[in-house]
């Protein structure tokens, strides 16, 4: 871990309060995440963790509070815009399209990269064909970083969970993104399963130098994978720092073993 | 005789980069794309690679350990190692650290070369107890950026500089190439140690190049012959047929993309020469049964109908044996359009001329199956000790139960206690920093004890029927031969392992690991849920399937005369899976009788006792090197025994 240089804040969020009616989901949340770090936010079910994701990269609109990413403050970000400047993201419930193989699953990852226009790509001439021919040179790179050679031609509905969620993970590394959400990557995964997805999130940060937020809720994973950790609690930010002094925070301890409020 | 001036493999090689030096040699799939180095790349490549090595210190008569998946670079280190009088010393590679540590002292390792990180990092690990170790190069850079240990170089850096090297001295790696001997060591090759510390098989370019030629010219193998190289490179069968006979007769070799890829390369690459052991051939068969369960039923019936056909006459027309009718061989033309063919495309075998299985007992019917699909699939014997090439089947003259008659200039004897006895060119030189055991082996007429016992049948053929030391009797006096009845056990596609005790016992008893394939896949359709192996494993159905399978085997055994007081008769399904990383088999995967009788001790009590089922708790390491606990209450069964009386009646 020690030759990767942690830079300067990529993303600020500031002062973000999000809510759904009567359920104030966040309040007040403020953080940052540096270049090429691994940032993990934690908190109990229903903190506001997916909710502040959903906010980094546009799906959710927050009433108070601003975005910045890469120097750019934005009040209301749009998905597209944000995929368009380099975040990309996996979902907690894995949003694959399970009739298509794994090389076209990770190929859709390309698919804000791609500058042909439909016609050539329909009869496949000039343009289009080198072009395909240069997306498909990475994606073959992705599925070897991943070791998913093996699974290249089939469904991605036939895999088993761990692949699927891998194979998710393919899809934006695809998009070679600056800034990586990965909302509980690890969920639902055995020792071992989960130990591989360990090694691919820090080769990718390490390979490619790319900013990593997660969510997770296994600690032992968050303690050895994080530079900085953020927690959260019924939508308010309760501690914030390195993981060893988030693990002996009292406040952090008290919201996981369930102090009354 | 071989040819004076080709009598090393780094003179094979410059021969070949010179007579096809743009013919394929080596390809390796890379990005889904199958990447191809000529003769004379692979030549420059060594080239580099040798002089490389020699700008670091590597000398004539240093070993080299070479640690990875079958991949082009880790070959090529072998011809460098040898190019400088060197001795390339495969390991297998998914061996844990600590199994690596003892080969790493025993053989001196200066120098490894490794795959990828996950070796380096076992080589780390280890470098405490080996402190002599002190480069370590790696072909993968993969996340190995930030790794400041000094004894680690990328492979590419050491090529960088053997080109600087070599156009500094041109004349040097010429030198030493003509140095070298066919007496010279040319690899060691460690046992696998079914028995004790594996011991180091120091093999020499003489050997080798001796049992390359006499296999190449016995299925007429040349340089437009293709095999897939997917088995370990430590092992002697990947050595012979992927190095030494594909350098001998210049054929090419493919690296798969990887471990799990094989079946999909195999397929794209249509090798003519190929080698698996028995458990490949069954698991492919496994497959294409599961597969043809769930296709159309007009296509399940021409399946069944023409491997009927195709096991009545496939194999006689495959020796071209006279006497299939006519109706016969028609009937097997359209099967070999319909079925066989599509078939032999789908497993990847539609170019195979010749293939052979070795290293355990392949069962008759999985045997006769492929051979009826034409597929010209062979058996040979042999061993690290002796190039694994004693015995070859000759086309024609194919018998499911024995491995052919003695390969042209190899002796073979059978010595009075049953042992075959083995003379020739193909012999070790001598076990490594080993001379008890050189002198244990090899007697003062120059025959090498292979430790099996056999018998020789009246054509002439060998057929082999167990370890010599694992030959027991039972405590009536008659003669017990583990092997064969767990051999029979594990012909039935639901059995994985098994394992036999009986010596100096009144009766045979068996452990059963049960196949989570076909097990599982049985479950499934009778609607069987389970949560894993253990839990499968215990099911009255599963016991019962099980139960048949042993009964049938006992029935087989109550045949022979020599081994009908060998019927199995209680057995229990073991709570996991034996497995080489609890050290209960070896890395090629056969039994380790001593070990796995003294860790189930209480289950072996159990079964000699007149227990229903009995409780034990065992601990299992993760790949990763961490333990954990399995329990489980195992129940036993009692099978039927036929008296042999009988059995000669029904046969």
């Amino acid at each position: 871990m020690s030759g990767r240089n942690i830079g300067e804040p990529i993303l600020v969020v500031e002062d973000i309060s999000l809510s759904f009616g009567g359920v104030r989901a966040l309040q007040n949340v403020s953080f940052d995440v540096r270049e090429h770090e691994i940032r993990a936010i934690i908190g109990p079910n229903g903190a506001g963790k997916s909710s502040m994701l959903n906010v980094v990269n546009g799906v959710y609109h927050p009433q108070v509070g601003t975005v910045t990413f890469k120097g750019e403050t934005r009040h209301h970000v749009d998905p597209h815009h944000a995929a368009s400047q380099g975040v990309a993201r996996t979902f907690q419930n894995i949003a694959l399209f399970r009739g298509m193989t794994v090389l076209d699953n990770i190929m859709t990852g390309r698919n804000l990269k791609m500058r042909t226009n439909f016609l050539q790509q329909a009869l496949w001439v000039g343009a289009a064909k080198r072009e395909e021919m240069a997306h498909r040179r990475k994606v073959e790179e992705v599925i070897d970083f991943l070791e998913i050679q093996h699974i290249r031609k089939t469904p991605v509905g036939r895999l088993p969970y761990g692949l699927q969620k891998r194979v998710e993970l393919g899809r934006a590394l695809a998009a070679e993104p600056e800034l990586f959400l990965l909302d509980e990557p690890m969920a639902g995964m055995n020792t071992e399963e989960k130990q591989d997805m360990c090694r691919f999130i820090l080769d990718v940060n390490d390979q490619f130098g790319t900013t990593i937020v997660l969510i997770e809720h296994d600690m032992g994973v968050v303690m050895d994978l994080s530079d900085r950790v953020v927690v959260l609690d019924y939508g308010r930010k309760i501690a914030d720092g390195k993981p060893d002094e988030v693990r002996s925070d009292q406040a952090v301890i008290d919201a996981y073993l369930g102090v009354a409020h | 005789m071989v040819d004076h001036a080709l009598d090393t493999f780094p003179r094979l090689l410059l021969h070949h980069a010179k007579v096809r030096g743009d013919k394929p040699a080596i390809r390796e799939k890379d990005l889904g794309i199958w990447q191809t180095w000529s003769w004379s790349q692979v030549a420059d490549e060594v080239r580099a690679f040798a002089c490389g090595l020699a700008e670091l210190g590597f000398k004539r008569g240093d070993n080299l350990a070479i640690i990875g998946d079958n991949r082009p670079r880790l070959y090529w280190a072998m011809t460098a190692a040898q190019c400088l009088g060197g001795v390339p010393v495969p390991l297998y590679q998914d061996a844990v650290a600590q199994e690596m540590a003892f080969v790493l002292e025993n053989a001196e390792i200066r120098f490894a070369i490794v795959e990828d990180q996950e070796q380096v990092d076992k080589l780390l690990e280890i470098k405490g107890r080996c402190p002599q170790l002190q480069h370590i190069l790696y072909d993968d850079p993969r996340g190995l950026r930030h790794y400041i240990q000094t004894e680690i170089q990328s492979l590419d850096e050491v090529m960088e500089m053997g080109r600087i090297h070599d156009r500094n001295h041109p004349d040097f790696l010429d030198g030493e190439i003509a140095e070298g001997r066919p007496e010279d060591v040319s690899v060691m090759l460690y046992t696998s140690g079914t028995t004790g510390q594996p011991k180091g098989v120091c093999q020499t370019h003489g050997a080798f190049i001796t049992a390359a030629k006499t296999g190449c010219e016995f299925d007429r193998l040349g340089p437009d012959d293709e095999i897939l190289s997917y088995l370990p490179m430590a092992w002697v069968g990947d050595h012979l047929f992927s190095y030494a006979q594909a350098i001998y007769a210049g054929f090419t070799i493919n690296c798969p993309e990887s471990g799990d890829t094989v079946m999909t390369d195999l397929r794209e690459i249509g090798p003519t020469y190929y080698f698996a052991p028995p458990r490949v051939f069954e698991n492919l068969l496994t497959q294409v049964m599961i597969r043809m369960e769930d296709a159309g039923a007009i296509k399940r019936w021409m399946f069944r109908y023409f491997t009927d056909v195709a096991k009545r006459c496939g194999a006689e027309i495959l020796d071209r044996s006279p006497g299939v009718t006519a109706a016969d061989r028609l009937l097997y033309a359209l099967g070999n359009l319909f079925v066989y063919g599509p078939l032999r495309n789908v497993l990847g075998m539609s170019r195979i001329r010749v293939a052979y299985t070795a290293g355990a007992a392949i069962g008759p019917d999985l045997f006769r199956f492929y051979r009826s699909i034409a597929v010209n699939l062979k058996q040979l014997y042999g061993s690290t000790e002796t190039c694994a090439a004693v015995c070859l089947q000759p086309d024609g003259q194919i018998k499911f139960d024995t491995v052919g008659p003695p390969a042209p200039g190899v002796e073979v004897r059978i010595a009075d206690n049953g042992e075959v006895l083995v003379r020739g060119q193909v012999m070790l030189k001598e076990y490594y920093k080993r001379p008890d055991a050189t002198a244990e082996s090899i007697d003062d007429q120059g025959y090498f004890h292979t430790g099996d016992a056999g018998f020789f049948d009246p054509e002439g053929h060998l057929k082999i029927i167990d370890r010599a030391k694992d030959v027991g009797k039972l405590a009536n006096g008659a003669m017990f031969a583990p092997n064969y009845i767990e051999n029979k056990l594990k012909f039935f596609s639901y059995i994985r392992e098994a394992v036999a005790f009986g010596h100096a016992r009144d009766t045979v008893c068996a452990f059963v690991n049960i196949d989570m394939g076909a097990v599982g896949d049985w479950a499934e359709r009778r609607n069987i849920a389970y949560s894993g192996y253990t839990d499968l494993a215990q099911k009255t159905e599963v016991y019962n399937l099980v139960l048949e399978c042993v009964e049938r085997c006992n029935a087989e055994l109550a045949l022979d005369p020599v081994l009908s007081h060998s019927q199995v008769r209680r057995f229990l399904i073991l709570h996991k899976e034996l497995d080489p990383d609890d050290d209960e088999l070896t890395r090629t995967r056969k039994v380790r009788r001593g070990f796995i009788a003294q860790k189930y001790g209480v289950l072996i009590e159990a079964l000699y006792s007149s227990k229903p089922s009995q409780f034990i708790e065992t601990q299992v390491k993760f790949e990763d090197g961490r333990t954990g606990m399995i329990s489980a209450d195992l129940r036993i069964m009692d099978v039927k025994v036929f008296d042999a009386a009988a059995g000669k009646r029904a046969a």
